[in-house]
């Protein structure tokens, strides 16, 4: 681009700070944060908690929202509305046929190939069903899907879904709405050295912005939540916290942050008593 | 003479047409069942006058203005019961029961003996409840047939049709729920599926709330010991028939606040959507010469006698009600 005379000095270029979103399947994300849109008090709600949070995607479940001819045409308006991709899910399914359904009819809905792939394995714990899973994550990634697997943190199964095609992986913090935070740290933490260039985002179970701090801190890409923010008093205030937290992850990892030790360490070391 | 014009015979229409006639005012509606019914979402309701639990999930102004309802309800024919409504949550998720009392009030925490003096039928099967004592309900249907004959008894019927030959009214009130979306593109389906079981052993005084994290419920007592169970909440336009899913998912839940209600027979299954603005916040908008008076999503029975004497006092006193809107006033 030439610049027209007289317009000063060429401007100092954009600080990099390395708090630029992850990337799926190729799509550079403006942040780390995805935002569920169910349970809010109302869409105006969710709309407000949209714009405070600037989510690099918002996923919405088909199958809660009755799809179809039928569907609830005005939410979907509004979800798209939202300023951000759309991310459908497969929430409630509970067998890969039914996701792999509605994986279909989200494509046609939202005309989008990604796919929040769910497939749960117990209606109590709506813990994943791993088996359902890598079969529905199969078939999708063979039908062009860009599939983000809801799964839990167990390596091997990452290692399946990863093989049947898959680019992103969702471990579980703790399970869908229990607002527990990293349940599994070592888990959590071994899953990411296995793997350490697989886009991976926490999904489901985090209550607390400082839940989603520390996912990012631990090498985490993002986070998704959805009821800790729709629930919240206040779901704006909420969202925003969100995405300062997520924001302080991703900064403070990539800062380089000292090792934890057993012992003090005095920033000013006192002559002849190094362990004072 | 100053002539009113309701569109609708659901709790709006006929709550606004009773208010307008209590003041004197000549009012006509129009609706083309004839009156209450099935074909509105009205039918379906819960019935609850619960501001206090209400402010739970619903902006203030909700709990605020649906204060009024009760006495309103009562004092146009309804039957009204002034016997509080509960809230419990289930064994395992008393953090929910916590969560409820902090986002509320005007309620009392009960203890498992307290519960047992309020609700026999639930001894011993919860640890504590909250008890809102100040909140009532009625039955939607018997209270939308009294203010029929109520409005029938000062002379004005339900007509089928507009009369092309009677003058043109003043002013038009459109309460025609989701069927205004011709005229209001903010308006949104909110879908609800319900059930009424009877023959289960099972009494209760009162509405009873159970907390769930994804399917509260809840349980409300009808004449003749039979059981409203609602409601489920879907964003969806779709007026069909209950799903199994949701039958399930109101019914599992159920079972887990008494087991008897397995024994209940099933004697309706019904749906609709109610119509909501996206604030969820019910309101009245001016379109020249007519005045809707719609969006009130879940709070139907709480919050239409408010909105009733809104549209009076605009129409007769000149008032800018509290509920009136007027961004998208044209």
């Amino acid at each position: 681009m030439t610049r027209a005379p007289h317009a000063g000095p060429e401007p100092a270029p954009e600080p990099q700070d390395d708090a630029g979103g992850p990337i799926f399947y190729g799509r550079r994300m403006r942040s780390a944060l995805m935002l569920g849109t169910a349970g809010y008090p109302s869409p105006a709600a969710l709309a407000e908690a949209a714009r405070a949070a600037r989510p690099a995607a918002v996923t919405v479940s088909l199958r809660r929202e009755d799809a179809g001819a039928r569907a609830g045409a005005a939410f979907w308006e509004l979800v798209r509305g939202l300023g951000a991709p759309v991310l459908p899910n497969t929430a409630g399914c509970f067998t890969a046929r039914e996701a792999v359904t509605t994986a279909q009819m989200a494509r046609e809905l939202f005309g989008t190939d990604w796919i929040k792939l769910e497939v749960i394995g117990r209606a109590d714990t709506l813990a994943p069903d791993p088996f359902g899973l890598v079969e529905a994550a199969r078939i999708l990634c063979a039908e062009g899907f860009r599939v983000f697997p809801y799964a839990t943190e167990d390596a091997v199964l990452a290692e399946r879904l990863l093989e049947a095609g898959c680019q992103v992986l969702m471990p579980w913090g703790a399970p869908i709405g229990a607002g527990l935070g990293l349940a599994n740290p070592h888990g959590l933490r071994a899953l990411r050295r296995c793997f350490p260039d697989v886009p991976m985002v926490i999904d489901a179970g985090l209550g607390l912005p400082s839940h989603a701090a520390a996912a990012l801190e631990m090498g985490f890409d993002a986070v998704l939540v959805n009821t800790a923010v729709a629930r919240a008093a206040d779901p704006a205030r909420m969202a925003r916290a969100f995405a300062r937290a997520v924001e302080a992850g991703a900064l403070g990892r990539a800062a380089g942050p000292i090792p934890p030790r057993e012992t003090a360490t005095p920033s000013t070391p006192v002559a002849g008593r190094p362990f004072s | 003479m100053t002539r009113f014009l309701v569109l609708g015979a659901g709790v709006a229409g006929l709550c606004a047409a009773a208010e307008l006639a209590a003041r004197g005012a000549p009012v006509r509606i129009v609706d083309p069942a004839g009156g209450p019914g099935p074909q509105g979402c009205s039918w379906w309701a819960g019935g609850m006058l619960a501001p206090d639990c209400e402010a739970e999930s619903a902006d203030p102004l909700i709990a605020r203005l649906g204060r009024e309802a009760a006495d309103w309800w009562a004092a146009r024919g309804a039957q009204v019961t002034r016997a509080g409504s509960l809230v419990v949550a289930l064994p395992g998720d008393g953090a929910a029961l916590d969560a409820f009392a902090a986002r509320s009030s005007g309620w009392r925490m009960l203890d498992a003996e307290a519960l047992a003096a309020l609700e026999p039928d639930l001894g011993g099967r919860f640890s504590r409840a909250l008890f809102f004592p100040d909140e009532a309900h009625l039955d939607p249907r018997a209270a939308l047939a009294a203010l029929r004959d109520g409005l029938a008894a000062r002379g004005v019927e339900v007509a089928r049709a507009l009369d092309p030959a009677a003058p043109r009214p003043a002013a038009t009130l459109d309460c025609r729920g989701l069927g205004a979306r011709d005229l209001l593109p903010d308006l949104r389906g909110v879908r609800g599926e319900m059930m009424i079981l009877r023959g289960a052993e099972l009494r209760l005084g009162r509405p009873v709330r159970v907390l769930h994290p994804r399917h509260p419920i809840y349980v409300t007592p009808r004449a003749g010991g039979a059981l409203m169970l609602g409601a489920t909440q879907i964003e969806s336009d779709w007026r069909g028939p209950a799903r199994a899913r949701s039958a399930h998912e109101l019914l599992s839940v159920a079972l887990a606040l008494h087991p008897a209600l397995a024994e209940a027979e099933i004697l309706e299954l019904g749906a609709d959507a109610r119509p909501a603005f996206p604030d969820n916040i019910p309101r009245l908008r001016r379109q020249g010469d007519r005045i809707h008076v719609n969006g009130l999503f879940r709070h139907g029975f709480l919050m239409a006698p408010v909105l009733a004497r809104m549209a009076a006092e605009h129409l007769l006193d000149g008032r800018m009600p509290e509920l009136m809107d007027h961004a998208a006033e044209n």
